[in-house]
């Protein structure tokens, strides 16, 4: 279900457009529910985002196969999104990637035991002169070295 | 260096208000506003100073503002193209985060000199912290009563909101961009029609790329020909760079256009101890690579790159010194560009996966000697007959990379495993013994 205070910031997005043209708003949308909901959509959801924003169902279920953000399988409560694209790689990202596997035993695309972290390489981030880097939330983690990814993984609880 | 868009990055809070107008921010619009300036002579301005589209097409910004049918009745559309996403390029992100009012001004001229009272500014979905600083400093703008509607009794009206993306390399194409906008997936249209007639939602619509939009209040202050006269013939101004790969210190470097390449490198600290240059990418990850002799000689505007055998593109400068492996790294390339593609054109489509999956194959030790000139007329077969250009994108590091380092790929095939690595492993050996 999409919670009231859901709703409200989908309508500050569609708030945004024109008369009629809400599902410009789809995207923040399904980043919102997908938020509220641990991190990953499902079928329910689409539904409802669908009903909400008038939209066709299958419209809205290829906006949120098409773009790379949104999760359709249950994710670890923070998702360490790291860059593994050229400037990230040749500056030693791969290598981070296989420390950081190692450290909490999954492979990229797994969640923890514990379900606290899943790993997930990604492609160019847009901070390439601070690489290697990885994106946990909305923040970004710059200039990586195994001791800061040691304090990095410590700090998430 | 930093006279343009980063002006302001070495005072105290560069994004803020007070910082921007303090520093002859606002002036160009409160002109407009109070009727000091006419569309057409900011036109002319722009066509003086050279500015071209620093997305990466590099088409002529004055020109392009010309083509909007201003008089035409009905809304019209300001877009900017805050999806950065071309890898080795993060020079807009740092416009967003530090100059976010230049962007807004700009947008406002453009909304100005198009007739259109809507603006969007479409940031990636992971920059939230440049979305954060941008919808801030658009608070701060409309507090100072500098948008909205009627804005200050001037009859101008202009409202500018922020759209965030989900994750989609193509929509760094303005096209996709614009159905993304719409809601949809992004996937680019047919031109024509261009989006000047019919782009967001059917309305003529011109869409620019953030350092663009950052550059136009500066040079409409300061004078187009002042900005002409800071970079050369065909590339005027400043261009923000984005240095990485093997340097020392990787960075954002704004510089006048016709910069030599090595001054560059020198800003950027250098290649670490002992490396030697080995290749230089200079727009981003679609554009030609470059042999390091090549790279040396050539300096940082449209004609020398071009001449050079390459493109300034986004101004993403890839610098990669004599360890890298230029098979591993073509490969991580085509797994970016194989994942990235829309879909939508079918040479693009089942093209971007043929030429990963036999670069991996090769990577994995099973590359057959025919792969080589089956990769690059595979890459042939893309380059061309796709809507858009992600297509001659992923075509082009595979041409150019076996072009410049084919035996490389040659010697993989053979020993299953990197030259590089190899010639790399015994050096250290050597050393350490």
């Amino acid at each position: 279900m999409i919670s009231n205070e859901a709703k409200k910031e989908i309508d500050f997005w569609v708030s945004k457009y024109p008369e009629g043209r809400k599902s410009s708003a789809v995207m923040q949308a399904l980043t919102i529910v997908q938020k509220e909901n641990g991190g990953s959509l499902n079928p329910d959801l689409i539904n409802e985002v669908a009903d909400y924003l008038e939209m066709p169902v299958i419209s809205v279920q290829e906006v949120a196969t098409f773009y790379e953000n949104y999760n359709h399988k249950p994710v670890g409560k923070h998702v360490v999104r790291f860059c593994h694209n050229i400037s990230c790689m040749l500056n030693g990202s791969d290598e981070l990637i296989s420390y950081l596997e190692d450290k909490l035993e999954v492979k990229t695309g797994q969640v923890s035991k514990d379900g606290l972290v899943s790993v997930k390489k990604v492609e160019c981030l847009g901070a390439c002169v601070g690489g290697p880097m990885c994106q946990i939330g909305d923040q970004y983690y710059e200039h990586l070295t195994k001791e800061k990814l040691d304090n990095i993984l410590e700090d998430l609880t | 260096m930093n006279e343009v868009c980063f002006k302001n990055l070495d005072k105290e809070n560069p994004a803020s208000f007070a910082t921007y107008e303090a520093n002859g921010g606002y002036k160009v619009w409160r002109k407009i506003l109070n009727g000091e300036l006419t569309p057409d002579e900011i036109i002319s301005e722009l066509k003086t100073s050279g500015l071209r589209g620093r997305g990466g097409a590099g088409f002529p910004t004055g020109l392009k503002w010309s083509f909007m049918p201003r008089n035409q009745e009905g809304q019209k559309y300001v877009v900017c193209n805050s999806d950065e996403g071309e890898p080795g390029t993060c020079h807009d992100r740092d416009i967003l985060r530090y100059n976010p009012h230049s962007v807004i001004e700009g947008m406002a001229i453009a909304g100005f000199v198009m007739n259109a009272t809507v603006g969007y500014n479409y940031i990636r979905g992971e920059f939230m912290e440049p979305y954060y600083r941008f919808e801030e400093a658009l608070k701060d703008a409309y507090k100072a009563g500098l948008l909205g509607k009627n804005i200050q009794d001037s009859a101008i009206s202009y409202d500018l909101y922020t759209h965030l993306g989900a994750g989609a390399y193509i929509c760094g194409e303005e096209t996709a961009l614009l159905e993304s906008l719409e809601g949809k997936k992004g996937q680019p249209r047919f031109k024509p029609p261009f989006p000047a007639n019919v782009g967001l939602f059917g309305k003529p619509t011109t869409i620019n790329n953030t350092e663009t939009f950052a550059s136009v209040p500066e040079i409409l202050s300061r004078g187009g020909q002042w900005f002409a006269d800071l970079g050369v013939e065909n590339s005027g101004g400043t261009k923000c760079f984005s240095v990485t790969g093997n340097v020392k210190n990787p960075s954002n470097f704004e510089v006048p256009m016709g910069t030599p390449f090595s001054k560059l490198l020198e800003l950027a600290g250098g290649l670490k101890e002992g490396r030697k240059l080995k290749a230089v990418i200079p727009g981003g990850s679609s554009t030609p690579l470059l042999p390091a002799e090549t790279a040396m000689n050539m300096t940082m505007d449209y004609d020398s790159i071009a001449t050079a055998g390459s493109m300034l593109g986004a101004g993403s400068v890839i610098v990669m010194d004599d360890t890298t492996c230029m098979v591993k790294t073509l490969t991580r390339l085509a797994h970016f560009y194989y994942d990235e593609s829309c879909g939508q054109c079918t040479p693009c489509r089942e093209g971007t996966g043929w030429l990963y999956r036999m670069l991996q194959r090769i990577i994995d030790g099973n590359g057959q000697e025919e792969d080589l000139d089956l990769l690059l007329s595979v890459g042939e077969k893309i380059m061309g007959n796709t809507i858009c250009a992600l297509g001659d994108a992923a075509a082009t590091p595979v041409e150019s990379f076996i072009k410049h380092f084919r035996e490389e790929f040659e010697y993989y095939i053979q020993n299953g495993k990197s030259m590089v690595e190899e010639q790399h492993n015994l050096i250290e050996e050597a050393a350490s013994v």
